[in-house]
Order: C-alpha cells, then structure tokens, then sequence
C-alpha cells in the first residue's frame, strides 16, 4: 500500500534504509551525502533499526568494514560521495571480487579538482570498471525504488555483487519532492531475509576470503565476475518487474519516452532527463518527433536492449555529466555509440554538460535538439553545453 | 587459565604446516604463538604482507580458522565490520556463542599505512586484539624501510652508500603511539619469550575492548642473519633494551623482563648484516648517537615502570 510522502533524495534514501534495517551500517560524512547519514543515524539513535552503526575514521575505513561485516554475514549498506568514493576505490573494486552484496548509495559529486560540492557524474563513472551494479535515479521516488530493489539484486544468488544505486547531489538529494512508499511489511517482505554465503562467523565452517590468486587462478575469477554481471541483467528486469506488482512502478534498464516513433533522442542518466522529457513534450506540441532514453542501468550496459529502443532514430545525442578526458567526450558515449556501431544507421554525438553542478537549462537541450535535427554537429569531437570558453 | 606445555601439546594448531613461509622466519612463529594462545573461537584478519601471502595461495589455505584479506592498509577496519556484525547479529538472536577476533598485520601495514585505519578502530572500542609482527621493514615488497626500521639499517631503499649509512631516522614508537589511545591493555613481546608473548594474548583475549601487541619478528631475508637464528637475535634485540618486554593494563605499566645485564646494542647489530657498516670505526659516532637513543628510551619506560615489580 503506497503511502504518499515529501521527502528530498537523501531522505528518501534515509526511509529505505530504515525500512530494510541493514545489520551493519559504516559511514563517513561527505557533502552531499551527510543528511542521509544523518537521517539515518537518528533511526539508530531512537533504535528504530536493529543496525550496529560504524562511523569510521575514512571512506577506505567505511567499504573496509563494509566487507568485513558482510562477509561475516551481515547485510551491510553504506553511502558517500565524490571523493569517498574515490577514496574507497581500491576497496570498492575488492567488495565486487569477493562478491559481497553491499549495497552502497552514491550522492553524485563531482570530483575534486578544482573542489566543488555540486552534481555531477565523474565520481560513479570512476569506478565504471569496478564490478558494481550501477543504477542511476531521476528523483527521489527513484532514488527511493532503486535502493529497495538493489537488496534484491545485488543479494540475489545468480548475482552477488554490489550495487551502487545513485541520484543526483544537490538537485535530487536536497530537493523535497513527493514520492510514495511502501509499507515496512511490504519491503520487509519483499528484500526477505539475507541468508549469508560461508559467513566467517560460521565458526564450525572456516572459510578463507581474499587469498593470493596468482597466475593460475586469477583470470578465471575475474571470468567468473563478468559472467555474474551479465546475469544481473535478467535480475534487474525480474527484481523490477516484481516491484513494479508490489508498488505500481516497474522498473527496467531505461525509461523509453516517446522514443518509439522519434527521430532525435537524447539519451541521458539522472535528473537531466526530467528537464529533456519537458523539453520533448514542448517539441511534441509543435510536431517535432523527439525522445528520450533516461538510461537507469549503466552496469552492467544493457547494449542490445538500448539498440532495440534507439536505433530507429535519424540522429542520437548522448548527454555526459562527466568529462573522460580522452578527447572524445564523456564516458557514456563510446558505449552508447559501440551498442549502436554497425547495426543502426543513426548519427550519434556527444555532449557534456552540467560539470559541477553547472545548471541544464531546456534552452541548452533545445539547442541540442536543434542540432540533432539540423544536422550542424558533424565532427565527432564532443560539445560542451553552457561552458564559456 | 595459564599456559602449560601439557595444554598446549593437545590443542591442535590453527595454521597447518605446508604454508610457504621462509625456513627461520620469524613472524610465522608469532602468528602461531598468538593463535594457540586463543581459547574460545576466532576470526582472523591479516593485512597485505608477508603473512598473508604465504598462508594463502590459492587454491589453498594455512588458515584452519575463518580468516579474511582485505587489503594492506585496512586490516583494524575489516575486522571492526565483522566485530560489528557479531555484535549486531549476536543482539538479533542470529548467532550464540562466544568469538574472539584477531587483526595481523606487519610493520608495514600498522605503523604506515595502516596506521590511521589502526588508530580509528582503537579508538571506537572494537572489541579486537590487533597484533603488529613487527619485522622492521617492508620484506614481503623487498626490503623496503618502513617507520619501524631502525636508525642506519640498510634497506633497499635506505641503502647503504657514499653518501648514505642507512635508514636516516630512528623508528617512531608505535606502541606507545597506540598506549596513547587509552585503550585497556597494550603490550610488546617476543617470540624466544613465547610463554610471556602467549600469556599477553590470553590476557588481551579476556579482555573486553581494543587491544594491541606488538611482537618483534625476526625476518633473516631483510635482516641478513643467518636462517637458524630467528629466535635468538629476537632475544638479543630484548637483551640490549633495545625491545623492551613490557605490558601497560588499564594505565598500570609493568616491566615483564629486566636482563640481568643491559647488553650493548652493537651486541644485537654485530649478528645481522643489515648493520654491518656501523662496526667500521669510522661510524663509532654513529653508534654511539644510537645507544644514546636505545638508553633514553630504555630510561623513560623504566620510569613509567617506576614502583612497579618487575617479573
């Protein structure tokens, strides 16, 4: 039974989190993941959760304990942003090879240098390659949805890995939205219980986690990871599909708005796409066939699925909020364009905006429509929207 | 419970042979002090570093007991996560039963870079016993000095050179670094001393709270003695005060060996190669600058030993 709320991005998170009643819990404060933390540390404080609650000394300290808990068998969660992320990243990429299902909510900043506290997605596309199960949400409903349903996934015994569900800082994160929830029955009913894999705690059953895998070993285990992560694939539709029956709100690899007959789409992750679907609902008025594909799964990437719903399209615009510095673009873009190469006949062009937390304005994807639809961006170098040099 | 022979010869031991651990080396010998010491259950952790990597090739493993690596810097946190998870699951009705938990790591892993993941659980209260197999330098790497590794030893990165007699500076003092967390029972021990060093662990094990022993370990690769003498040169560096044998509970420090005769540090450094550039006379200030380092310090814990008895 859904119950209608207001809450911001990290509030929301906040419920989740207290709704599942995680175990264990190891945080550090970062901007703009604190009020999450701090939301949640009242829930401890008034021991409405049964979670023992680590506040460490670092974020490489949070995912360390992180997998110490869960691999001694508890149902671990933890957040950060930013630069606790990128501090944590020798361990995040650990967490994924041990295949522990932590579940770790990710406030998007940018990354340091030059500092700055605001939006963007260079810290999550970081660690792209990390073994993580990344899902992007639009608003705090998502924000919300997709913690709920990254229990499910990341615990699942085809899967096993980790799962990053991640919003935007600032926009979403401090932004009081309505959104409906669930019932504490309802999720408790629908994570389940956690039933740990050789748990240390198991102390008639000694197990050892993280030995030296050498030459003969390792490969295979690396294997073993990129095989799980294509199966999480069916489990995110099957987890989504499920929720979709319990909340009215099914969730997939993306959401497909009016792409089905357009010939420009932007293709996009996170709150840019409320601001694109608006944008499109104006051209749509005016006869312009537009669309947008609001990417929520980055990892593993739904290639084929994305070719299938885009590949009719005259021309493609994929947005990045985050620069790869590899000369061409952001980070999403080679894959969108690699799903496509070959099998679609669409123009596909990049464009990186928002860097910390530098505003999208509908004039800016308007132009980017126009763009599209003119045909005026014909090298392959990626524009960035809204910079002033 | 004290510590007997007859005790020990039935228990079984934690760390199987066939591990790959050099022949002499010193560190493995404390580990499987520290392990049979234990009475109720544990659960191992172990930084990045020598111990880990000889107990733990896969596909197999020395660990008899659930162990876990992580990685070099963060053994103190890994084990603060299962120690909160035994507490969290333990309070839920999930688990029953009582389980002691054991953090490894070398000097590398605790004085350096492990040192603030050390010092951050230390100060939360884990209810862990972390254990530092202190072999003066980064050995599993190659040598390497590390903040542990004493004035003018040579090392791969402290080499010994026209312009250079070893490592530069005198090592910092991570036992009283860690006494300076408050934490209820902090203490250095030995392996030629292995009833001490055991006593100490069951000690810490009754204990409720963080605790943190550090257990010199001779390392005969890095320190260039001979392979048959790993516990001796141990006894040598006790000998010239140079790793003073001591226990501090609850504030109360006490003195566990006083040697009958305070012996010269270059009795400790004439057995080991890594120091062998200091017997040249033309490096008798050298030495002498090092013994005067060696006797203050040696005087401050007598001090704050002071009143005490010593056993």
């Amino acid at each position: 039974m859904n119950k209608v709320v207001a809450l911001t991005g990290n509030e929301a998170a906040a419920e989740a989190m207290r709704q599942i009643n995680p175990d264990v819990v190891a945080a550090y404060p970062i901007t703009p993941q604190t009020e999450l933390m701090h939301k949640f540390s009242d829930f401890v404080a008034d021991a409405v959760v049964k979670t023992e609650m680590i506040l460490v000394e670092s974020e490489h300290s949070a995912m360390s304990a992180c997998i110490g808990a869960c691999a001694a068998g508890a149902r671990v969660m933890t957040a950060t942003s930013a630069n606790g992320l990128a501090f944590m990243w020798e361990v995040v990429y650990i967490a994924a090879s041990l295949r522990l299902p932590i579940v770790m909510t990710v406030v998007n900043r940018a990354l340091s240098g030059p500092i700055n506290i605001h939006c963007d997605h260079s810290d999550t596309m970081g660690c792209r390659d990390s073994g993580w199960i990344q899902l992007y949400g639009e608003n705090p409903q998502e924000a919300y949805d997709n913690i709920i349903q990254a229990i499910r996934i990341a615990e699942h015994p085809d899967v096993r890995l980790p799962v990053m569900p991640t919003f935007d800082g600032f926009i979403i994160s401090h932004t009081l939205e309505r959104l409906e929830i669930l019932s504490d029955e309802e999720v408790g009913k629908f994570i389940g219980a956690w039933k740990p894999v050789h748990p240390l705690l198991d102390i008639a059953h000694p197990v050892t986690y993280g030995p030296l895998d050498l030459q003969d070993y390792y490969f295979e285990h690396k294997k073993g990871q990129a095989e799980a992560m294509k199966r999480a694939k069916g489990v995110v539709l099957a987890v989504g599909k499920e929720y979709g029956a319990l909340s009215g709100r099914e969730y997939g690899f993306f959401e497909e708005y009016k792409t089905r007959d357009a010939e420009q789409i932007i293709l996009c992750l996170g709150s840019a796409s409320g601001t694109v679907k608006s944008v499109v609902d104006g051209l749509r008025e005016k006869g312009r066939r537009t669309g947008v594909l609001k990417l929520r799964m980055f990892r593993p990437f739904p290639a084929e699925e994305i070719l299938s719903a885009i590949g009719h399209a005259k021309s493609i615009a994929v947005l990045d909020r985050a620069e790869g510095f590899s000369g061409l673009g952001g980070p999403l873009f080679p894959e969108v364009r690699s799903a496509l190469y070959g099998r679609s006949d669409a123009k596909v062009i990049n464009y990186v905006y928002g860097l910390g937390g530098r505003d999208l304005s509908p004039e800016m994807i308007l132009s980017v429509f126009d763009d599209l639809e003119e045909g005026r961006i014909t090298d392959r170098e990626a524009v960035h929207l809204g910079v002033r040099i | 419970m004290a510590i007997n022979l007859k005790e020990l010869s039935k228990k079984s031991i934690p760390l199987s042979a066939g591990h790959r651990a050099c022949a002499g080396c010193g560190s493995i010998i404390s580990i499987k002090l520290v392990l049979m010491a234990a009475e109720d259950p544990i659960v191992c952790t172990c930084a990045t570093g020598c111990m880990e990597v000889v107990t733990t090739i896969f596909p197999f493993t020395a660990w008899k007991v659930p162990f876990i690596h992580n990685a070099f810097e963060n053994a103190a946190a890994t084990m603060s996560g299962i120690e909160s998870a035994y507490v969290s699951l333990k309070r839920q009705g999930k688990i029953s039963g009582n389980i002691k938990f054991i953090a490894f790591g070398g000097d590398g892993g605790t004085y350096d870079i492990g040192l603030q993941s050390l010092s951050g659980a230390m100060e939360r209260g884990h209810d862990m016993l972390y254990v530092c197999y202190d072999n003066e330098a980064y050995m599993n790497t190659g040598i390497q000095r590390s903040g542990s590794t004493p004035r003018c030893a040579a090392t791969s990165t402290s080499p010994v050179g026209r312009a250079s007699q070893g490592k530069k500076q005198y090592p910092k003092d991570l036992t009283k670094i860690m006494l300076a967390h408050n934490i209820p029972y902090v203490a250095q021990a030995s392996p030629h001393r292995w009833l001490d060093l055991m006593t100490k662990v069951r000690k810490a094990l009754s204990i409720e709270g963080p605790k943190f022993i550090n257990i010199i370990s001779s390392c005969h690769r890095g320190w260039r003695v001979p392979v048959d003498n790993a516990l001796d040169v141990c006894r040598v560096a006790v000998e010239t005060c140079y790793w003073p044998l001591y226990e501090v509970e609850n504030g109360v420090w006490k003195l566990n060996y006083t040697p009958k005769e305070k012996l010269p540090i270059v009795e400790w450094f004439k057995d080991q190669k890594r120091f062998a550039h200091l017997l040249k006379p033309e490096n008798a200030a050298l030495l002498s600058a090092i013994q005067a380092e060696v006797d203050r310090r040696w005087n401050e814990l007598l001090q704050s030993c002071g009143g005490t008895k010593t056993s």
